[in-house]
């Protein structure tokens, strides 16, 4: 592995400690979402194959790959959105705290309340920066309007945005910088005490600094939910993730912690990509 | 040689060109005289008994339209009533759930036929649906054959105006755990507000100009709108009998009821259209 | 926080697409409700009549014989005339709106144009019958039938009130209809492709007509189809200017009906049941011939939507 690339992956070696315990084979990380055999169709065309993982608990996954190979389509069939649309099925097994959530029988309400998701594209709701962050709140939840008003700035809190807008939580969501329409999409998905967050690219549309921003606030999230996360920028997966998946073609290639995927890759196709020969 | 060919080629095209600037023209002198003709002749019927009495018998002084315009505000609000949340929740089914299915397909294909049947048609219907099994004509009759007219124009740019809404802002309303219903309500239509508002705006202008689906459902009267279950009077049906009249001052009536009507209808759909040019500011 | 009962959400969905689903469906309703209708309230003439009904010039309330081939004429003719008129005039302001124009003088033009649309058919009526049928009458008939009027569509008196006179009243009313989609039509051709046009030296003339219009023909003749469609429907307009009478007559400058003129002038006065009946068959028939018109023009348009990158 002479004249690798090494993205900037000192970070991640500062994590090891827990890290090399696991891959040590001392400690098993206890999995939040175990997926078996997930194998995803968009009418006759399967984009994904066999995919089996284990998410762990209260950690930040990062799930890599080459444009087209399926790490969107895996990540939305744990919060099912992709039933929107027609033509689109999953088959195999997905287990959150015990339960197969493909299973018609699962309550997919409560789901989506528990396994949260960030798109690409911030999303604000064409209403006020409170509205945005209390929708979620009222949809699940009995409130006073004091409680409300509470929880509201919690959630603005956790997500690092309350400071800049608590002067101005009448305006529209949609009037603020794309950094922070990103983090009030946060604050909503948290807002409603999720227990795993989905992240689909989330910085790809967003400023290198407020990247950064949303990139900290990834860190201190960690600590509360399971985090998934997205990305085709493998310097950010190096910097923020605790795992790191590597998909082709609809196949999970490789799948270990994210130093010794970045370091010491044990498949072909992983090292290739991950030294930029082919992306 | 190929200097004349040149200039032959030159000519043509600007040839054409005056044309297609002539031909603008025409369209634009044409509306201009319309406009201009209507105002000329309609003016000089406007007068305070205008606006506020009932139509006299023609020789008799002191009559107007009032009448008229009330039932025609009538029919067009309660048609409104009727169609509006039937065009919309067509338009909802349209984009949110039929989409490509076959069912959604044929749905669209026929609201499209129905766009184009001719007014007179749907009056006709109407008139056979509820004119006869009840036995006399009404106002309410007319609503519905405006409403039927309505249906189709409302559900289109209630499908189209969904479609614009960007997938991911759906898709984040769903994955909060939004029910779809509450999603359509409290999220889509606060983002397609203004298309919509528009599009039901100049359908309404549309359909409060009509006078062929009123000719037998509706009718016209002399009094006052008393009951929406009886012979309404209205602008447009008012005009027709008017103008056909050989009395000069019920046709001086027809331009000025033809005044109020155009005015209503022009200034209704320039409003729409500008709000429409000044609520693109959302869409980032 | 205390938890929402979220079991009535399914419910609430299913009941949601269920009454969106319904108000979709009425559109068939509507559709087969006045096919049903119009055959069921034109029986005793088409029984009485059958198909003598569409070659009989008859047209006797008296006799109550009745027939409807001079309103079947009067109907094609005057869209005839109508579409003549309109779609080369239409294709010369796609034209300039979309090609030649200025984009902000193309957008004040094309809003202009599109105001011609919003206009009430009753006041086009109302213009037609007291300014513009004058006109005709003085500065256009009477001198067409000075210099051409040895042809049989020139001959007779110049009354305003007449074919020609609704025909091109028609024609404007439909031009709105036409040269918007038509221009639509030309901005939906890829800049790449008029590009190699103008590349090459040809002129603007040449690169629309042997470059745009042959690469969106499809979606040029599709906007003829509505127009059509609007023209053979319209009613107020016409039953103004075009004089009712059930003749036929070769002459543009002579009256005639169309069966929307016919339906309007004598719906209310049909007291016997034959005699409305009679018009209602009237009313079928324009429903069959608008039905089939938008049936092809819907089919039509839907190959445009799915060949736009391939016009040629």
């Amino acid at each position: 592995m002479e004249d690798m690339i090494i993205p900037d992956i000192t970070k991640a070696i500062q994590r090891t400690g827990y890290e090399t315990a696991v891959v040590s084979g001392q400690v098993k990380p206890v999995p939040k979402i175990s997926v078996r055999n997930l194998n995803f169709f968009y009418d006759r065309c399967q984009a994904l194959i066999d995919n089996t993982i284990d998410i762990a608990e209260k950690k930040v996954t990062a799930i890599i790959g080459p444009s087209g190979c399926g790490k969107s389509t895996h990540i939305r069939v744990y919060n099912r959105i992709f039933e929107l649309y027609r033509g689109q099925r999953a088959i195999g097994e997905v287990i959150l705290d015990g339960r197969n959530i493909l299973e018609p029988s699962v309550e997919l309400i409560e789901l989506r309340r528990k396994v949260g998701m960030i798109f690409q594209k911030p999303t604000p709701f064409p209403m006020s920066i409170f509205d945005n962050v209390a929708y979620g709140i009222q949809l699940h939840y009995q409130v006073s309007r004091n409680e409300l008003a509470e929880r509201v700035e919690q959630a603005l809190k956790a997500a690092v945005l309350w400071e800049e807008v608590k002067d101005i939580l009448q305006n529209p969501g949609m009037a603020l910088s794309g950094g922070q329409q990103q983090r009030l999409c946060i604050a909503r998905a948290i807002s409603i005490e999720p227990e795993v967050i989905l992240m689909d690219e989330p910085t790809s549309a967003i400023d290198p600094v407020a990247t950064a921003k949303i990139e900290e606030l990834i860190e201190s999230l960690k600590l509360r939910y399971t985090i998934v996360i997205v990305t085709h920028n493998m310097q950010q997966a190096a910097r923020i993730s605790d795992y790191t998946a590597f998909f082709y073609e609809g196949r999970i290639i490789e799948f270990g912690t994210t130093s010794q995927i970045f370091t010491n890759p044990s498949k072909k196709q992983t090292e290739d990509y991950i030294t930029g020969r082919f992306g | 040689m190929r200097l004349r060919r040149t200039m032959y080629r030159k000519i043509l095209n600007q040839t054409v060109n005056l044309t297609a600037l002539l031909s603008a023209c025409i369209g634009l002198f044409f509306l201009a005289w319309i406009i201009v003709e209507v105002m000329k002749r309609g003016i000089t019927a406007f007068n305070i008994d205008f606006f506020t009495k009932l139509p006299t018998p023609p020789g008799v002084e002191g009559g107007g339209v009032a009448n008229a315009f009330i039932g025609t505000l009538v029919i067009t609000v309660i048609s409104t009533l009727i169609g509006v949340p039937v065009g919309i929740l067509s338009g909802v089914y349209l984009s949110e759930f039929g989409g490509k299915s076959l069912l959604g397909k044929s749905v669209r294909f026929t609201l499209n036929v129905i766009m184009g049947i001719p007014s007179i048609i749907v009056g006709m219907f109407v008139y056979t649906l509820i004119v006869i099994p009840i036995g006399h004509f009404s106002g309410f009759a007319g609503s519905v054959a405006l409403a039927i007219i309505i249906v189709p124009v409302v559900a289109r740019t209630t499908e189209d105006m969904l479609n614009l809404v960007p997938p991911s802002l759906r898709e984040s309303a769903l994955a909060l755990g939004a029910p779809h219903w509450k999603t359509t309500i409290s999220i889509l239509f606060r983002a397609a507000k203004s298309g919509m508002i528009t599009g039901i705006l100049l359908a309404t202008a549309r359909i409060s100009g009509e006078t062929a689906p009123l000719l037998f459902t509706a009718l016209n009267s002399p009094y006052w709108p008393s009951s929406i279950n009886q012979p309404t009077a209205n602008l447009t049906v008012t005009i027709f009998n008017y103008a056909m009249s050989p009395f000069a001052e019920w046709q001086q009536a027809a331009w000025g009821a033809s005044l109020l009507i155009m005015a209503t209808v022009l200034a209704t759909t320039l409003t729409a259209r500008y709000i429409a040019r000044e609520s693109t500011s959302w869409k980032t | 926080m205390t938890k929402k009962n979220i079991g009535a959400h399914a419910l609430a969905d299913r009941l949601f697409r269920f009454v969106t689903g319904t108000a979709a469906a009425l559109a068939f309703v509507i559709i087969a409700g006045i096919f049903v209708e119009l055959v069921r309230n034109s029986s005793l003439s088409l029984r009485e009549f059958g198909f003598e009904f569409l070659y009989s010039l008859e047209w006797n309330p008296v006799k109550q014989t009745f027939g409807a081939v001079s309103s079947i004429y009067g109907t094609l003719v005057s869209t005839c005339i109508a579409m003549i008129i309109a779609v080369p005039m239409s294709l010369v302001i796609a034209l300039f709106l979309a090609e030649l124009a200025h984009p902000t003088l193309s957008q004040v033009v094309g809003y202009g144009i599109e105001l011609l649309a919003a206009i009430p058919s009753i006041i086009y009526g109302m213009w037609g019958l007291f300014v513009f049928a004058p006109f005709m009458a003085d500065h256009v008939e009477a001198p067409l039938e000075q210099w051409l009027g040895f042809l049989p569509i020139f001959r007779g008196p110049p009354m305003g009130i007449g074919m020609l006179t609704a025909g091109i009243i028609l024609a404007l009313m439909i031009l709105p209809f036409v040269s918007a989609f038509m221009r639509d039509v030309f901005n939906m051709v890829p800049g790449v492709v008029k590009e190699a046009g103008y590349g090459m030296g040809a002129t603007t003339w040449e690169v629309t007509a042997q470059v745009i219009i042959p690469y969106g023909i499809k979606g040029l003749v599709g906007a003829s189809f509505i127009g059509l469609g609007r023209a053979l429907g319209e009613t107020m307009a016409v039953t103004f200017v075009i004089g009712n009478s059930h003749s036929v007559s070769a002459s543009l400058f002579h009256a005639g009906n169309s069966i929307a003129s016919t339906l309007a002038n004598e719906f209310t006065e049909a007291s016997e049941p034959l005699y409305l009946h009679a018009l209602v068959e009237l009313g079928l028939i324009l429903f069959i011939i608008t039905l089939a018109i938008q049936i092809i023009a819907q089919l039509w348009l839907r190959r445009l939507g799915k060949s736009i990158g391939g016009g040629l």
